[in-house]
């Protein structure tokens, strides 16, 4: 899918996530900035990675500023950052979710 | 070599610095030799002065250990004043050994170290910038992390000798009797400073509040101290302690207060003439009004509370409901002020309070002690001191001191964001799980096995949801995913003693 406007989704609050998605020319490029990073890193790129997959994004950039958001919360607001980035925010994806 | 936790310890180091594994909680009956300081005989007379450069100029030397109270917190402007000087007259080596090291010190510190001014530290704690920087290794030996009790006894038995001791006070009269119960930047009780008065070779007060002679109540006298030199400013009065201690209204900590207050009451231990500690965080403060209410409703009065005093307590300690506050240090303003108003808020020294190796410390008569933790294991062993990123933020306080009581309970939510509190093996082992009996969350209570007597008192009471700790272990795995373990150098950063002067973990250099 073509991700047509930089969207963004999440606050700096405790416990949430804030992703940002823009278009993309070289596969799909995670930045993630955690104070978990050492700890939970892989799982919070592999889970943002994961929604990516499932709207079928080949070409995209991620950034992620994570406030020690759990594995659902992360995928929740991956999914409507991307949704918005997608224009599609109106119609649920549900083979995504 | 390996502690009785199964903490892995650097052999040469230990040999080198000629320290021991951690083996038992048990302290006995030991008999030690205490060290005396040397005395520069005086017959009080010219003790004052202003020119802090030439005190420093005079009695501080290459080599020597220095070192500095903590009470007054975040507001204090004695640590900086002091190493600014001996930076600026080129005085290397020294060893740093105040009783803890707050935020407002870390700047100086850290450049107090990186100029070769500061070698060594020995202290209870440190955060933010000074806690990251010696994690990765600015130091080149290891910082010795002490309870404020193993502080106290390594004072007296002669492991920390303090050549110059710098002792600010918000009142002194020109031979040194001082409080800290009176003045601008009063915080109450002086309980850590008194042994460095009592033990340290050479003793600099620092006031702004010069008074009339002679200064009462003095429990820093003159006949400990040689110098009273005056400044322009001891501290910060606002940011000594928060002003009123805020009631959380955290539902979490809410709930771990009334469960930890349940936990308590069904307790063998809530009778007449019981007594308890409580930490300074929002669930154990909480813990204090719950206590309140079943208190009254139960007719129960406490003997004494003790430790780190707060607002909580005081107001306890006015209702009538506590006989006696046993005060080592004040938390916020309001107790700092009631200990001039209280004839019953008892002001003790770190070795009355905590010390391991007296006559009898108030800790060895504690009942209860509510404390919290950054992490907590399966064996029950409790780490305040690096989180979850390895990196050094906290201090051990008095948890390993507090945490001989009879009834020691540990208060933590399951997780904290995505840092789970309960896990399979701590970062750093502080507080030994032979002296933890309850582990209280949100999502249920563990009671130490080797505790059966409570589990039997605890198991049919309503509302206390009682597992085991390795449930406690899975439930926050399940929430939060399996953690990656950290990545450290070889170099030890930090050594962690219990408070009899064992080993019982060290802190490695984080990795990059």
């Amino acid at each position: 899918m073509e991700i047509k406007k930089t969207a963004m989704d999440g606050t700096l609050e405790s416990s949430d996530i804030q992703i940002t998605v823009s278009k993309g020319t070289n596969g799909v490029n995670i930045d993630l900035t955690s104070d978990v990073k050492e700890r939970f890193g892989d799982d919070i790129i592999a889970t943002i990675k994961k929604v990516a997959s499932d709207f079928q994004l080949d070409n995209v950039n991620i950034k992620a500023v994570d406030q020690g958001a759990l594995d659902c919360v992360i995928k929740a607001r991956a999914i409507t950052a991307i949704q918005r980035a997608l224009g599609n925010s109106e119609e649920p994806a549900w083979e995504a979710l | 070599m390996e502690n009785k936790l199964g903490r892995v310890l650097p052999e040469t180091l230990m040999e080198k610095l000629n320290l021991k594994p951690f083996e038992t909680t048990v302290i006995g009956h030991p008999i030690v030799q205490r060290t005396a300081p040397k005395v520069r005989v005086s017959n009080g007379d010219d003790k004052v002065t202003n020119d802090l450069k030439k005190i420093v100029q005079d009695n501080v030397k290459d080599g020597m250990t220095i070192s500095f109270h903590h009470h007054f917190r975040n507001g204090d402007f004695v640590f900086n004043q002091v190493m600014k000087i001996i930076m600026d007259l080129g005085i290397k080596n020294l060893t740093l050994a105040p009783s803890s090291l707050t935020g407002a010190m870390n700047d100086v510190a850290i450049e107090a170290i990186k100029n070769g001014t500061v070698t060594n530290i020995t202290t209870s704690g440190m955060r933010g910038s000074l806690g990251e920087e010696v994690s990765h290794g600015i130091l080149k030996d290891s910082v010795i992390f002490r309870s404020h009790g193993g502080r106290a006894r390594a004072i007296e038995e002669g492991d920390i000798k303090i050549d110059v001791a710098f002792l600010g006070v918000p009142n002194a009269d020109r031979c040194g009797n001082a409080n800290g119960m009176y003045g601008e930047e009063a915080f109450g009780s002086l309980g850590y400073a008194l042994m460095d008065a009592n033990y340290a070779d050479k003793v600099v007060l620092l006031t702004d509040n010069l008074v009339d002679y002679p200064n009462t109540p003095a429990p820093i006298n003159q006949t400990m101290v040689d110098y009273v030199v005056e400044v322009d400013k001891v501290g910060d009065p606002d940011k000594i302690g928060s002003g009123a201690t805020r009631f959380t209204t955290d539902p979490k900590n809410l709930k771990i207060a009334n469960l930890v207050s349940d936990v308590i009451t069904n307790s063998s231990y809530f009778k007449e003439g019981f007594s308890f500690q409580t930490g300074s965080g929002g669930a154990a403060l909480a813990v204090t009004r719950y206590l309140r209410k079943a208190m009254i409703e139960q007719n129960i009065h406490a003997s004494f509370g003790l430790g780190g005093i707060t607002k909580p307590m005081v107001d306890l300690l006015e209702e009538g409901l506590i006989n006696k506050l046993m005060d080592v240090q004040d938390f916020d303003k309001a107790a700092a002020q009631s200990m001039k108003d209280n004839k019953n808020q008892q002001e003790i020294s770190a070795s009355w309070y905590a010390d391991p190796d007296n006559k009898g410390a108030m800790v060895d008569q504690l009942d209860v002690a509510i404390l919290s933790a950054l992490e907590i294991d399966t064996d029950f062993n409790v780490n305040v001191l690096t989180g979850a990123d390895g990196m050094i933020r906290g201090a051990v306080g008095g948890h390993q001191d507090a945490g001989t009581a009879k009834l020691t309970i540990i208060c933590a939510p399951l997780v904290r964001g995505r840092i789970p509190s309960v896990v399979k093996s701590v970062g750093t082992a502080v507080t030994p799980g032979d002296s933890i009996d309850v582990l209280v969350t949100e999502r249920g209570i563990a009671v130490n096995p080797n505790r059966p007597e409570l589990i039997d008192q605890l198991k049919n009471v309503p509302g206390i949801d009682l597992c085991t700790i390795d449930e406690l272990a899975e439930k926050a795995e399940k929430i939060v995913g399996k953690e990656e373990p950290l990545k450290f150098d070889d170099n030890t950063v930090g050594i962690v003693e219990y408070r009899d002067g064992t080993v019982i973990d060290t802190i490695k250099q984080v990795k990059d």
